[in-house]
């Protein structure tokens, strides 16, 4: 069973296209690396940056190996706190993975279960939630994460500020996010639900928990593919943003956001190694992600094929 | 003199397991005022014989062989732009639905007058004359009154007839009519029918006339070609071929449609199912459903041939000639 | 005679389609309504063929959806062998919906794509608990196959790898799996090439012959009602205005509508008839004509059509509404003048 699964999905027309779509091989090997990269972060740093014991103040403000005062212990140099830019990266790259990978799990989990309700049950059910919908997109949606954050920061003794803020930062950024898978996933349930295969199981008794799981949810999963990975790039940059903002991670655990954040209040004084080196890192993840999630609505669009 | 000649057509579509024919060496004719019926199943290629004609077939397909010749000139190599200007001038076309057909937010007027002004030389009010006119030709009723009206404000038959009107306001030598009565009642079917042939007979045009449906063939069409995956199986006059059908797929077909009458016990029926584009046999395509086949029908495909009156493509009957 | 299979009285449906409260108490719209389906009445004896036609919009498949329980009556009653089905939802209650099935007319549409034909065919025994047994259940998943020409390795594609005639096979396959005394079939073979739709016609009748099933017939094609059927129930705009043995409403059409329906039946043996004749199109049935829905477009019409709804009573061995047929005038008159 497992063999021919896998050998029509190689036949299938996505893994055609994808073997003959440069754009979509590049991004994937990119995101690739810089996935393990992520994961292997541990292994590939020289050191731990959230290890103060590691930090020598001494090395602070080194510039890249390659430039003149440089240090060869320091690939991309050091920040003001003496933290090796390039280990920081890899660390922070891991932080921004996470909560990106983890607030998309949460927004498509949150956004497609209630657009199979709505969707299949309508009513007033349906009106209560495409009205919630409707309320949490007329904000902005760092303006939402904003107060989640800020709400988080008031209920929450201090003390855990640091421990607890990756948490905040996926449950701020999950909740903006799930109205479009939402919508999406309510706009096709109602075209499924019509379809005389749901009304064969009708016919047939199955409930209707059985008819929105096994009939319409696998149905419905195509488009949320395309959103999940161009909401991976969102939630990698929202994230980006709050740190910036200085409302995400801390600075003793920088994320993207918060390096860019910390390279940024030197910039002026000629220490440009800080804020670049994390920029460029943040901007080719995001790309590679939206390219793949572009290729793939192409795809799987039957219309542009 | 023969108005409309496609010789030896093929359009194909290259896809990710090679290129696929849709139409394969399609040959016929047609005469002004004669309303040729092309006939066959989904698939079969009668379609995309219309759409080859009127030079609108969706890259990355295309012509990959043959020619068509409209009134001597060949029109199957033009450019796009010169390709527009026949159409509409010398080719008008119908579609299956008739709400596609219309700009819902134009009027019936507006459109009509436009087309009309963008191919012939008329004043507006002279285009809007004959735009009125043109509505009474095809049966609606009150046509000063209606003409300032929106599609959504007629039925479903009224408006095939508005873009039937719009297919002809141009005075076009031809039209491609593509299933034109599919999506309407039966009862408004026939009166569709009907006026499409009494227009050809008034105005000379030659109407090229695809569907699926061979009662509406037997009611409106002079000539008839049957096509089945991607070929032209049979041609000739419509009682000929109807009547005394020579290809093993046309009577099998003609003997499987269920008719009012006497009622038979079992319906006649072919077996198995047209093969797609991409799994044609060798030979010929009907051979692995064929009662008749032959061994030579496995190896070869049969070319179509005889008279004026009657081609077919069939072994079976260059067996029997010789 | 027997007890007939299914009995429908006096069955209605209609469809809400008002704008919501607040919007018309703003626009002073009044509140609009679709009979759909609007007082039916017929029975269909055991092991026979009842088919309704009628162009778009009559009621035909709203008929199939109120005995199904996909939709609820308005009004009316359907008994189904003694048992009261208005009221009852879809696959309720499971023993007197398991002996009743349905054919879609969408082949592509009335299997799930994701799922594999043997489980598609499998779902209502697993549902209704038939065959509770899985390694039973699959034996008989490849048996069904086989009984619809197809073959038990075909289990194992999915719907996408079938032609359109395949499919319907395939649809068939599972409406039979629980063993239906009755299967409601709606446009089966409408989306269907004419030699495709040959053999699911034949195979009909044949499971017809086999396993005593009782049809109700639903198709707007006049020639395979001929083929197909005992019984004809002509509807116009949600009313049966012909209910009659199949010979008979051939050999003999009695309301205006169904004489106008046989004759614009394009013909293969006809050609070249003059139909361009001013016979008009079904009116929106949101705002039907008065009285007798047919009037604008009959021939017979006279003031009493256009203002008194015309009853259903029995003429000869059918049941007719017409005001002309009852009144005596039908029989000479001339149905509509030529051009």
């Amino acid at each position: 069973m497992t063999t021919s699964t896998l050998s029509r999905l190689y036949d299938s027309d996505i893994a055609w296209n994808f073997r003959h779509s440069w754009m979509a091989r590049i991004s994937t090997v990119t995101l690739l690396l810089l996935f393990a990269a992520a994961l292997f972060a541990p292994l590939l740093a020289t050191q731990n940056p959230y290890d103060i014991s590691q930090l020598f103040l001494l090395d602070s403000e080194l510039p890249p190996s390659w430039v003149e005062g440089g240090d060869p212990r320091y690939l991309l140099g050091t920040d003001q706190q003496a933290r090796d830019l390039y280990s920081s990266i890899l660390y922070g790259l891991r932080l921004s993975l996470i909560v990106g990978f983890a607030s998309v799990v949460l927004a498509a989990g949150l956004g497609i279960s209630l657009g199979l309700i709505g969707g299949f049950v309508g009513g007033m059910v349906d009106g209560a939630i495409m009205r919630v919908a409707d309320i949490l997109l007329s904000f902005p949606a760092i303006l939402v994460a904003l107060l989640v954050n800020g709400v988080a920061r008031g209920i929450l003794p201090p003390d855990q500020h640091a421990d607890a803020a990756i948490w905040v930062m996926i449950l701020a950024i999950g909740l903006t996010n799930w109205v479009q898978y939402a919508r999406t996933v309510r706009g096709s349930t109602m075209v499924e639900r019509r379809k005389e295969y749901v009304q064969a199981a009708r016919i047939n008794g199955v409930s209707g928990m059985g008819i929105m799981m096994h009939h319409i949810l696998p149905n419905v999963l195509g488009p949320v593919l395309v959103i999940a990975t161009i909401n991976l790039g969102m939630a990698v940059l929202t994230e980006a943003t709050l740190s910036f903002l200085g409302v995400g991670m801390p600075a003793t655990q920088p994320s993207l956001g918060t390096l860019i954040r910390i390279g940024n209040e030197y910039l002026f004084s000629g220490v440009w190694w800080v804020v670049i080196f994390p920029s460029v890192v943040l901007v080719i993840l995001v790309l590679a992600v939206n390219l793949l999630g572009d290729w793939l609505r192409d795809a799987l669009n039957p219309k542009l094929r | 003199m023969t108005l409309l000649t496609v010789e030896n057509l093929t359009v194909a579509f290259p896809g990710r397991r090679g290129t696929v024919n849709a139409i394969e060496d399609v040959t016929l004719s047609v005469s002004p005022g004669e309303i040729l019926g092309m006939v066959g199943e989904s698939g079969a290629g009668k379609s995309m014989t219309g759409a080859a004609i009127i030079g609108l077939i969706e890259p990355p397909g295309g012509i990959t062989q043959g020619e068509i010749r409209l009134e001597g000139d060949r029109i199957d190599n033009l450019r796009p732009e010169a390709m527009r200007r026949i159409r509409g001038r010398k080719i008008g076309a119908i579609f299956q639905d008739p709400l596609t057909s219309l700009n819902p937010v134009l009027t019936v007027g507006e459109q009509l007058i436009e087309t009309i002004q963008t191919h012939l030389k008329l004043s507006k009010a002279d285009a809007r004359e004959r735009a009125i006119d043109w509505l009474r030709r095809v049966g609606i009723p009150a046509p000063e009154a209606r003409i300032d009206t929106y599609p959504h404000q007629y039925s479903g038959g009224m408006r095939q007839r508005v873009v039937i009107a719009l297919a002809l306001c141009a005075e076009p030598r031809l039209v491609i009519a593509d299933e034109p009565t599919t999506a309407l009642d039966v009862s408004v079917q026939a009166q569709i029918i009907a006026l499409l042939r009494r227009l050809a007979r008034e105005t000379g045009v030659a109407v090229i006339l695809v569907t699926h449906d061979m009662g509406v063939i037997a009611e409106t069409a002079d000539r008839v070609a049957v096509m089945y995956a991607g070929r032209i199986v049979e041609v000739g006059s419509v009682a000929e071929v109807l009547t005394a059908p020579k290809h093993p797929y046309t009577s099998g077909l003609m003997a499987s449609i269920p008719r009012i009458g006497p009622r038979p016990d079992v319906l006649a029926q072919i077996e198995g199912a047209m093969p797609r584009p991409n799994a044609r046999p060798e030979g010929c395509a009907f051979a692995p459903r064929c009662p008749h086949k032959m061994d030579i029908c496995l190896q070869q495909r049969p070319k179509l041939e005889g008279s004026e009156e009657k081609s077919v493509a069939c072994h079976l009957i260059e067996e029997v000639s010789v | 005679m027997s007890t007939p299979l299914l009995n429908v009285t006096g069955l209605k449906k209609s469809f809400d389609l008002s704008q919501p409260f607040l919007n018309r108490l703003f626009s002073g719209d009044e509140r609009k309504f679709v009979h759909a389906v609007d007082g039916v009445d017929f029975s269909i004896e055991r092991g026979t063929t009842l088919s309704l036609v009628g162009e778009s919009g009559c009621g035909k498949s709203t008929v199939a959806k109120l005995l199904m329980g996909l939709t609820h009556p308005s009004d009316g009653n359907m008994r189904f062998d003694g048992n009261e089905l208005a009221g009852m939802s879809a696959g309720d209650p499971p023993d007197v919906r398991r002996r009743m099935q349905m054919i879609f007319q969408d082949p592509f549409a009335s299997l799930n794509p994701r799922w594999r034909v043997a489980r598609i065919i499998a779902e209502p025994m697993k549902s209704f608990g038939t065959h509770p047994d899985p390694s039973e259940r699959r034996k008989e998943v490849d048996r069904l196959l086989e009984f619809v020409g197809l073959s038990a390795a075909d289990g194992e594609k999915f719907p996408h790898e079938f032609s359109g005639g395949q499919r319907q096979r395939i649809s068939i396959a599972r409406a039979i799996s629980t063993k239906p005394e009755f299967l409601v079939c709606d446009e089966p073979t409408s989306a269907l090439d004419v030699s495709v739709q040959a053999q699911i016609l034949n195979l009909m009748r044949e499971l017809q012959r086999e396993l005593g099933l009782t049809y109700l017939f639903i198709t707007h094609d006049l020639a395979v009602v001929n083929y197909i059927s005992d019984y004809i129930g002509v509807m116009y705009l949600g009313r049966l205005v012909e209910l009659a043995p199949a010979e008979q409403i051939f050999a003999a059409p009695q309301h205006p509508y169904t004489r106008l329906l046989l004759e614009t039946v394009p013909d293969i043996t006809m050609a070249h008839r003059d139909m361009e004749r001013p016979a008009g199109e079904v009116p929106n049935p949101i705002t039907p004509p008065m009285g007798c829905h047919f009037n604008p477009r009959c021939p017979l019409a006279t003031d009493r059509c256009r203002t008194e709804k015309p009853e259903f009573l029995p003429y000869g061995s059918s049941r007719v509404r017409c005001h002309a047929v009852q009144e005596g005038r039908a029989d000479q008159a001339v149905l509509r003048e030529d051009l």
